[in-house]
């Protein structure tokens, strides 16, 4: 049987094509399918959490009719040619109409630095930095459904390739900070970030199995507690009041730096965007 | 010194003592679906409606749930009904009810024989470990049912 | 808006069952969660209807409660005979249709 997709409404020539190319699993190889995923979910040892993941889980990921994520995707992919701001630019105004080809690698290289600025930036900030510099266009709001759908959707134009971010040279004292900060003791549980993702993965708090907490691959992504798509610095606001710590606002430096570090933890691992988690 | 934190010292009991994690997750995933009270009577109420009467038989229809979600707000809910899909014999509607939700009519797939099979997929919210019910009602007036029970975890990372 | 996503094979053969999936981002408020500022009950807002057609006419649909989760995924068969046209209605308890469509070449 031909599994040749055709969609409407998310019918938007090439990029939606794309979107459509992964979908192509036939349910019965799905067990198959996920054996082989969870091989590429690992590299040198380190695992994604989707090896922390029910099969249930991995099979709505695996498949992009199933996985919920994906409309986030669509809605970046619409929001990639729609012109905003002062100076009447979209997106596809300077990186072209074939996001796929002008954009793909980028998304495994942030956080990086900002040579102006000489401060270090993710991909939010980078995409909030284009708009407002190159289309005189507002910043779109941290968490917002905008943000979340464009970061969503350049995590997902380097979907499988390796996550490479740099941390020597002049990003070494940003990557010494985030380290500082995943071992730092917080809240009134005083526990680090590494006291369950280095030294616990694999064992449970009740019912939750602790993962490696390598999440630089796999956000933003679908948590199915949210129902939503949620970025990375939505999770580790969750996991600081988890242990009783005020939590940081999301794309404060020291976040940014925390991200690098995880995402230097997640180093070599195929980005899943959007990945789906509990 | 040691600077780890041995999760595996920590049990259930003092872990819930501890941080009061238990009654988080709780309390917010009963905020998914409303109040986690034994809501099999709604389900008994419904059902007697929908059925008006007739007697469900066992068999024909099989309910395909996780036997442990790993977040009740989005559980995989899969109905597939044992049926020719004829002009003269299909199955004409499959219920899905919760016996612990607040409302116990979840969904109602209606098919016709363009259905090709009496299936469907779709996802759903558990606000607690429950029993779900799958009421399947035939061309012929016949109505099957079965059940399936799925464990609603809490986590200790806010379920 | 980019709000649906539908997954129907471009190409079949004459009595084919096919598998058709499909997506749309909605809150499914259920009625049932409380703000957590004010305490007050958010109203529900749910899509409480989906319709799907094959060439004009209805062959599946499915009525909705607060208990279908955010961001609804129904997946259902059809049974195709000719070329033609699908199309798929979700059906928003505010009035509000959202609507998708594909085709199919049939042989």
């Amino acid at each position: 049987m031909t599994r040749k997709g055709n969609k409407s409404m998310g019918a938007m020539g090439g990029l939606a094509a794309l979107a459509g190319a992964a979908g192509l699993l036939l349910s019965g190889l799905l067990i198959a399918n996920q054996a082989a995923a969870k091989s590429k979910y690992e590299v040198d040892g380190r695992k994604s959490g989707y090896h922390y993941s029910n099969p249930e889980t991995n099979e709505m990921q695996d498949d992009d009719f199933l996985n919920p994520g994906m409309l986030w995707v669509q809605r970046g992919i619409a929001l990639w040619s729609k012109v905003d701001g002062a100076a009447g630019k979209s997106c596809a105004s300077c990186h072209g109409d074939d996001a796929r080809k002008t954009m793909r690698g980028v998304f495994t290289v942030y956080p990086k630095l900002n040579k102006k600025t000489g401060k270090l930036e993710n991909i939010e900030q980078r995409i909030n930095r284009c708009r407002v510099e190159n289309m005189k266009a507002k910043p779109w709001k941290w968490e917002s459904g905008e943000l979340l759908s464009m970061t969503t959707f350049i995590g997902f134009l380097s979907r499988g390739l390796p996550m490479n971010v740099k941390v020597d040279g002049e990003v070494k004292p940003f990557f010494e900070k985030g380290k500082a900060e995943y071992f730092k003791r917080r809240g009134q549980l005083d526990m680090a970030c590494k006291h369950c993702h280095i030294d616990n993965p694999g064992k449970r708090i009740r019912a939750d199995l602790l993962s490696e907490g390598r999440a630089g691959q796999a956000f933003p992504l679908y948590r199915l507690k949210w129902q939503k798509i949620g970025s990375l610095h939505r999770r580790f606001r969750g996991c600081n009041k988890q242990v009783r710590a005020k939590p940081y606002k999301p794309g404060a430096e020291e976040y940014v730096n925390l991200e690098l570090y995880v995402k230097w933890r997640s180093r070599g691992l195929p980005v899943e965007v959007p990945a789906v988690r509990r | 010194m040691s600077d780890k934190v041995k999760i595996e010292v920590i049990d259930r009991r003092h872990f819930l003592i501890m941080t009061g994690a238990g009654v988080t997750a709780a309390t917010m995933l009963a905020g998914l679906a409303g109040t986690a009270e034994a809501k099999a009577d709604l389900a008994a109420e419904y059902m007697s409606k929908v059925l008006a009467g007739a007697k469900p038989a066992e068999g024909k229809v099989k309910l395909t749930m996780p036997e442990i979600a790993e977040n009740g707000a989005t559980v995989p809910t899969k109905v597939s009904v044992d049926s020719p899909m004829t002009d003269k014999d299909y199955c004409q509607e499959v219920h899905i009810i919760s016996t612990k939700n607040p409302v116990a009519h979840i969904c109602t797939f209606h098919f016709t024989p363009k259905s090709g099979k009496a299936e469907a997929s779709i996802r759903v919210r558990m606000a607690t470990t429950q029993d779900v019910i799958a009421l399947a009602r035939m061309s012929d007036g016949k109505w099957y049912m079965t059940k399936t029970t799925v464990k609603v975890t809490i986590g200790g990372c806010g379920g | 808006m980019a709000k649906a996503r539908v997954k129907v094979p471009g190409k079949a053969k004459a009595g084919e069952v096919i598998l058709i999936k499909t997506l749309i981002r909605h809150k499914m408020e259920s009625g049932n969660r409380k703000d957590k500022k004010t305490g007050q009950k958010i109203p529900r807002h749910i899509i409480d209807k989906f319709t799907a057609k094959y060439n004009g006419e209805v062959f599946f649909s499915s009525d909705w409660e607060g208990g279908v989760s955010a961001n609804p995924y129904c997946s259902f068969n059809c049974k195709v005979d000719k070329s033609g046209a699908f199309e798929f209605i979700w059906h928003d308890e505010k009035g509000e249709e959202f609507k998708a469509e594909a085709k199919i070449e049939v042989s």
